[in-house]
């Protein structure tokens, strides 16, 4: 009896269907895992409440941005690149002097008794018609003034950089450099 | 005698391929489950700002996204070339935010409210007047928790 072949089903081009829906998919996906600045905001201020309480000149940074994207920091203008460099300065205040930020020697976990700027603030004021890329730019100096000042200390204490410390040393470390960026309300003097 | 004898024994086997389409096919799957399609059709025209100092927004869940930017070609002799505001799918102005807020909330789990994160896309060159009046439109809705969408570069253009 003659044996009956069975004609196999050519399953070669399986491959080339599969590529196309690959190829489909590959063209049509948006990898983009979104990245940002993550900032928070202070909750919208009551109305009959008291002006808050000042703070002392030398605690505050102040950095103003015009309508022409230039910066005006502590009364001085400064170029982009430097406003980092002064912005460590003021938060750390490492020589200790009267125009910056008084140091306050506070008990932190993993430090002991260390001089904390507690009351440093830096004051952002923008005007309506800044460009939002300088904003975002001035933003990130600032957020990478406080993360050089993080990742050197935590080099100096822990020997890693700081993304590797448990969180308990990240949070002891936030304790010495807490990062407070105040935004004033917008005012509008650009004329745009 | 024959002259072109067959040489038996000396060709390598063809490689079995057989096994391709199941690569292939891991691969699509692959691609099928991490892709995200674009949830809204774009109308306004953004270039994203760069960024060095850029975290991870974390869960897609609990973030709500605010574009801002010069509305596309074809909307232009409809909206001009201002930046607007673009909430889900269509135009809107500050007025809107609160209530969208609002509404986005109400549709997240009641444990992940607190956890809100309002992702603002906005165009590089956009003036800042609008941005602060979705923030301040945003503070108003107690949404405090915002990301300025931008892209990661090594090393900042000063301009």
């Amino acid at each position: 009896m003659a044996k009956r072949e069975i004609p196999e089903i050519n399953a070669g081009s399986m491959a080339d269907i599969a590529f196309l829906l690959l190829i489909f998919f590959l063209m049509t996906t948006t990898m983009d895992t979104d990245t940002g600045l993550a900032r928070t905001m202070p909750p919208p201020l009551p109305p009959q409440e008291d002006a808050p309480p000042p703070i002392r000149e030398r605690n505050v940074f102040e950095v103003l941005i015009n309508a022409n994207n230039q910066l005006l920091v502590e009364k001085q203008p400064m170029a982009l690149q430097n406003l980092k460099d002064a912005a460590k300065v003021f938060i750390e205040n490492p020589a200790n002097l009267a125009t910056l930020p008084e140091r306050e020697e506070i008990e932190v976990p993993f430090f002991g008794v260390y001089p904390v700027t507690t009351k440093a603030v830096i004051s952002l004021q923008n005007d309506r018609g800044t460009q939002y890329q300088m904003y975002l730019a001035v933003q990130n100096e600032l957020q990478a003034a406080y993360n050089e000042l993080r990742d050197e200390l935590a080099r100096r204490k822990f020997n890693t950089s700081f993304n590797e410390l448990s969180d308990e040393q990240q949070n002891a470390i936030r304790v010495i450099y807490p990062q407070k960026i105040s935004e004033a309300e917008p005012r509008n003097v650009g004329g745009k | 005698m024959s002259r072109f004898k067959k040489k038996k024994g000396n060709t390598s086997p063809g490689i079995n391929t057989a096994s391709l389409p199941d690569i292939v096919f891991m691969l699509l799957f692959f691609f099928m489950t991490t892709t995200t399609m674009k949830e809204v059709e774009m109308k306004v025209m953004i270039k994203s700002p760069e960024a060095t100092e850029v975290t991870k927004l974390e869960k897609k869940s609990l973030v709500t996204y605010i574009y801002v930017g010069k509305p596309m070609r074809q909307y232009q002799s409809k909206f001009g070339t201002e930046p607007r505001i673009q909430l889900n799918d269509q135009f809107a102005t500050v007025d809107d935010i609160q209530s969208y807020i609002v509404q986005e909330r109400e549709l997240m789990k009641e444990s992940d409210r607190p956890l809100m994160q309002v992702s603002i896309k906005a165009d590089y060159d956009c003036p800042m007047g609008v941005i602060t009046d979705i923030k301040q439109a945003l503070r108003r809705a107690q949404a405090l928790k915002i990301n300025y969408s931008s892209r990661a570069t090594d090393k900042l253009a000063y301009n």
